[in-house]
């Protein structure tokens, strides 16, 4: 049954593959297979075996935008990849060093991606003519030579799975889908991971059917010990030993952005002393914190599906006016939607998060690809002069104090915040060291419950809009005995709230609102340096998903005696009241986004810095050297070759040929 | 805590908020307003737990002129803010107040919802066939042919019924009533009785864009030939009970037909049951002139409301579940690295 295609001429093999010599520093694996084959959870499952294995790792997730897009085709490939090794892991790698293919088209989409000399897995099982053809091969590449320079490992996966799972008495079609569990096994075997806990992990997933539960673990099984016993071209497959990650002591877990936002606004709302309220819409990549928050009712979440995105975030509103932690979640197009809404909780001053997970625009765009190119909508997306402070989250875990920061900005000034994350962040998974809740701080909310004016004529009255030493107003719920009083959309006078058109009040008012988020900036944390001195000859700037590629970019650069630092932003608006002077103490900036310079702009407009744009809109992360060799022009003694637009690169997630064959 | 001193009994002057009010002299929103003020003298209610919730235009400045709590929010969108507010706080008292363009054309998508899901709410929806605030184009209620600054020789599209609308929505209870009517404070309540989306469309007259649009029904003089207010459990008489509303068997539909001597079962006067869909549907289908203009309540049968069901499926999740933060964070597969150790100690 099994076929084994030992590379042509192995004799010419490459040795700087996956078998080092030493332990690698860090490897990376990418599964990539139909997008009924099961590769995230595969993915997810090895994730979680390499994070208890100590390592630190990074993980991408890219998948069609299809549900079940056609069986075998280059658009319906999934795939993913992890980077993990004994060092500070902050990308999910640049070139993979192993490539698992579940058929041809996953071959075809993403071997180009692969370090001369990587292994591929290939289940040569599903090497047909029917599924070449799908794939556009007119000639078995696992036969023709046309992988020579690479290492390759064909052998019939499928009919190995069938075989393990034999005793089980399983249908064709159900027997198949073990063979993800077999791969798993086998790429186990390779990096030495323990298969306890996912056995555990299949046990408690099939406990309704536990027959289905025995099938996967003998499919794991099987494809462990064929690593272990299989002679496979003698020296091809060996065992690769990652020494575990130096990390700080403490609990750990894997978590995904989207799992942590959901977990700091709960966590947000509690030290607040509210209830939460999500009122979202169904929204690729958005939908998943709906989804998270859904079970977490214990923590005195209510969560509502609305009609569409006005609705969610009018609804929030509403819950917010009511006394409730108003939230609301979406992607570009939805936030687009939400525009109107926004301004309304602006002008009335009633605290909201709205949570953008970002993704490739404009309108549909890439729904299931990455970007950060709603930063604009995000800080001037809005009719009138309606001010509204931005966080962005860097990583998944960072995403848990993201939520939680934008939480405690939302009630403790009385305004809608935004905070932007993206399709990477939302489905990439990284080792979280779980937070102790205890050592949080506070910030419990006193909602208005006495009259707090008085009237021209000496009563006593209440004055919703009456500031503090911040300029925020009280939180008066509707309810509380004799504080009546009405909100609305019409500009209003300082103090009663009551419309007034008048030039004044509108130049007071407007003017009000926007020192008051301006004065946001002295609650935040001044503008530190990610890595590096507080000057030199460049800062490398960024926000968001970039944080990882721009890190190890400016890190070998630095190994390589270069003076540059790294500047990463988490408060997009109000900016850290320092940012303007740690910039101007470098000689040049240079700001890579994904997007066509949308921070660059902000920087030059606040700061008049000549902030140097590096963009990327392929809908694919920057990867480590792109950025590295950006850096690289700021020391060459060439004028004008810095910064600017960068192509789409064949290699990386999501391949070009994948998502447009 | 404010229960322990009852609230005095509150008269109309308690819940004209200190604002001046700014419809055009002899708008029609006036009479609705003081209906509404005395509907709520009537049903004893705390200013402090209700609410107004209004979108756009003339009809919803509405909030700002009721002594209450009260939100003036964006064009079409009350029902979600409603939505929000009835779920965030369930005892407060709802009341949603719209237009035609505002509930029925930016807003039928949320209007539509609101009723699907059977918020407890109370929905005025004030139709004066126009839009006045934005002076005076043709609306999703205007008749074909309107007149207006946006159709000069006469609208061409075909006007929406509100309260077909609401009962094709799902809606359980659903009246009719006009501004300077005598009976309006009567058909609030029982809207307010209703627990659930309560929908009201009011004929509001416009006086400047549209003046005097519901004259043929709504006029003093003749109303009794022309309308037709409907009474749980009574016959459908009109006109001073000479004349009736059968139903057209051979048809299915109904019919006006001459009652003598007042004997209505021998006409074949149907009585009227607020809890009969088919015969709601019918009703508020009549086309005006063959038929007289029939108001008061037409539909009422209540089923649990939207944020009831909420607050039980919550309650039943809640169950048995303790809200610890550490555990939450700590789920799943963990591991643990102990301090001077360069890997993991051991799973959890």
């Amino acid at each position: 049954m099994t076929t084994i295609l030992a590379p042509k001429n192995s004799e010419s093999q490459p040795q700087t593959g996956v078998v080092p010599e030493a332990a690698p520093e860090a490897v990376v694996v990418r599964f990539a297979g139909d997008s009924g084959d099961g590769m995230q959870l595969t993915g997810g499952q090895f994730t979680l075996s390499t994070a208890l294995a100590g390592n630190d790792l990074a993980t991408f997730p890219d998948f069609p935008a299809e549900i079940r897009a056609p069986q075998g085709t280059l658009f319906g490939v999934s795939a993913f990849q992890i980077n993990f090794g004994s060092t500070e892991i902050t990308t999910a790698g640049d070139a993979p060093d192993v490539l698992v293919a579940m058929n041809p088209a996953a071959l075809k989409t993403n071997v180009t991606a692969l370090k001369p000399g990587g292994l591929i897995i290939a289940d040569a099982g599903e090497f047909s003519k029917r599924n070449l053809e799908k794939a556009k091969y007119e000639v078995n590449p696992l036969e023709d030579g046309s992988l020579a320079k690479w290492q390759l490992l064909a052998f019939d996966i499928s009919a190995l799975t069938l075989e393990s799972v034999k005793p089980f008495g399983l249908g064709n079609k159900e027997a198949l889908r073990c063979k993800n569990m077999w791969t798993l096994g086998l790429a186990l075997w390779m990096f030495d991971r323990d298969r306890a806990p996912l056995i555990e992990w299949l046990k408690d997933k099939f406990k309704k059917n536990p027959v289905l539960a025995d099938a996967n673990i003998a499919a794991l099984n099987a494809g462990h010990a064929y690593g272990e016993t299989a002679e496979i071209g003698g020296h091809v497959l060996e065992k690769v030993q990652v020494a575990a990650a130096p990390s700080p002591a403490g609990l750990y877990r894997t978590v995904n952005g989207a799992e942590a936002i959901s977990y700091g606004l709960v966590a947000g709302a509690q030290l607040a002393g509210l209830k939460i309220f999500f009122g979202g819409y169904p929204i690729t990549p958005a939908s998943a914190i709906l989804h998270n928050l859904v079970k977490m009712k214990e923590f005195g979440v209510t969560t509502f599906q609305a009609e569409d995105e006005i609705a969610a975030i009018c609804s929030a509103i509403g819950a917010s006016w009511a006394g409730q932690l108003g939230v609301t979640s979406s992607s570009g197009p939805g936030i687009a939607l939400k525009g109107e809404a926004m301004g309304l909780a602006v002008i009335t001053e009633l605290p909201l998060v709205i949570v953008n997970s970002q993704r490739g625009g404009p309108s549909t765009g890439l729904p299931t690809k990455t970007e950060q190119s709603d930063l604009y909508q995000a800080v001037y997306g809005r009719n009138g002069d309606a001010p509204v402070p931005v966080v962005a989250a860097r990583s998944p875990a960072d995403a848990f104090e993201c939520a939680v920061e934008a939480c405690r900005i939302a009630v403790q000034y009385m305004t809608p915040v935004i905070l932007l994350t993206d399709g990477y962040i939302a489905n990439a998974a990284e080792p979280w060291l779980v937070p102790d809740p205890a050592t949080f701080t506070p910030f419990p909310v006193t909602f208005l419950e006495e009259l707090n004016g008085e009237a021209p004529n000496g009563q006593k009255t209440v004055l919703p809009y009456k500031r503090d030493e911040r300029g925020v107003r009280p939180w008066i719920k509707p309810g509380t005995p004799g504080l009546m009083h009405r909100i609305g959309g019409i500009e209003k006078a300082p103090e009663t709230g009551d419309l007034d058109y008048s030039p004044d009040t509108h130049q007071k008012q407007t003017i009000a609102r926007l020192e008051k988020v301006n004065g946001i900036a002295g609650s935040i944390p001044a503008q530190e340096v990610s890595l590096g001195e507080t000057s030199g000859k460049l800062a490398v700037i960024g926000w968001g998903s970039t944080f990882g590629p721009i890190h190890q970019a400016v890190r070998r650069a630095r190994a390589r005696g270069l003076a540059v630092s790294h500047i990463h932003v988490r408060h997009i608006w109000p900016m850290p009241a320092n940012l303007g002077e740690l910039l101007k103490s470098f000689d040049h900036v240079l700001v890579p986004e994904m997007n066509t310079g949308q921070f660059k702009t902000v920087l030059r407009d606040q700061y008049l810095v000549d902030a140097k744009p590096l963009n990327k809109v392929s809908g694919q992360p920057f990867t480590i050297a792109e950025i590295e060799t950006a850096i690289g022009t700021f020391f060459d003694n060439i004028s004008g070759n810095e910064g600017g637009e960068l192509p789409a690169d064949t290699t990386q997630l999501p391949s070009i040929e994948a998502v447009n064959p | 805590m404010n229960d322990m001193t009852p609230i005095a009994k509150l008269t109309i002057k308690d819940w004209e908020s200190d604002q001046e009010v700014r419809w055009c002299p002899g708008c029609g929103d006036y009479a609705i307003l003081k209906a509404v003020q005395r509907t709520m003298v009537d049903l004893g209610s705390d200013p402090a737990k209700t609410v107004f919730v209004s979108g756009i235009g003339c009809s919803s400045r509405f909030p700002y002129y009721m002594a209450s709590y009260g939100f003036h929010t964006i064009h079409g969108r009350a029902p979600a803010f409603a939505t929000g507010i009835k779920l965030a706080n369930p005892e407060l008292d709802v009341w949603l107040v719209t237009g035609d363009g505002d509930g029925l054309s930016i807003g039928g998508n949320h209007t539509m919802h609101v009723l699907r899901r059977n918020l407890d709410c109370q929905i005025m929806l004030f139709n004066n066939e126009i839009y006045g605030l934005t002076k005076g184009q043709y609306s999703p209620t205007s008749r074909l042919g309107t007149n207006s600054p946006t159709s000069p020789i006469g609208s061409v599209d075909r006007p929406a019924l509100p309260c077909a609308f609401a009962l094709g929505a799902g809606a359980r209870f659903v009246a009719r009533g006009f501004d300077v009517s005598k009976e309006l404070p009567n058909v609030l309540k029982a809207a307010h009785a209703h627990r659930g989306a309560a929908f009201i469309e009011i004929f509001q007259n416009c006086i400047v864009y549209n003046k005097d649009v519901f004259e043929d029904f709504a006029a003093p003089k003749g109303a009794e030939a022309r309308q037709l207010w409907l009474k749980q459990g009574e016959p459908m008489l009109f006109n001073k009970g000479t004349q009736g509303i059968a139903l057209d068997v051979e048809h299915l539909t109904l019919k006006v037909v001459d009652v003598a001597d007042g004997d209505w079962q021998a006409a074949g006067v149907i009585v009227h049951d607020v809890t009969n869909r088919s015969v709601a549907h019918m009703l508020v289908e009549l086309p005006f002139g063959p038929f007289p203009m029939a108001l008061g309540v037409i539909y009422d049968d209540p089923q649990p409301s939207f944020e009831g069901a909420v607050a039980q499926q919550d309650v039943k999740q809640r169950e048995g579940k303790v809200a610890n933060l550490a555990k939450l964070l700590a789920k799943g597969q963990t591991w643990t690295v102990a301090p001077e150790d360069q890997g993991p100690l051991s799973n959890v």
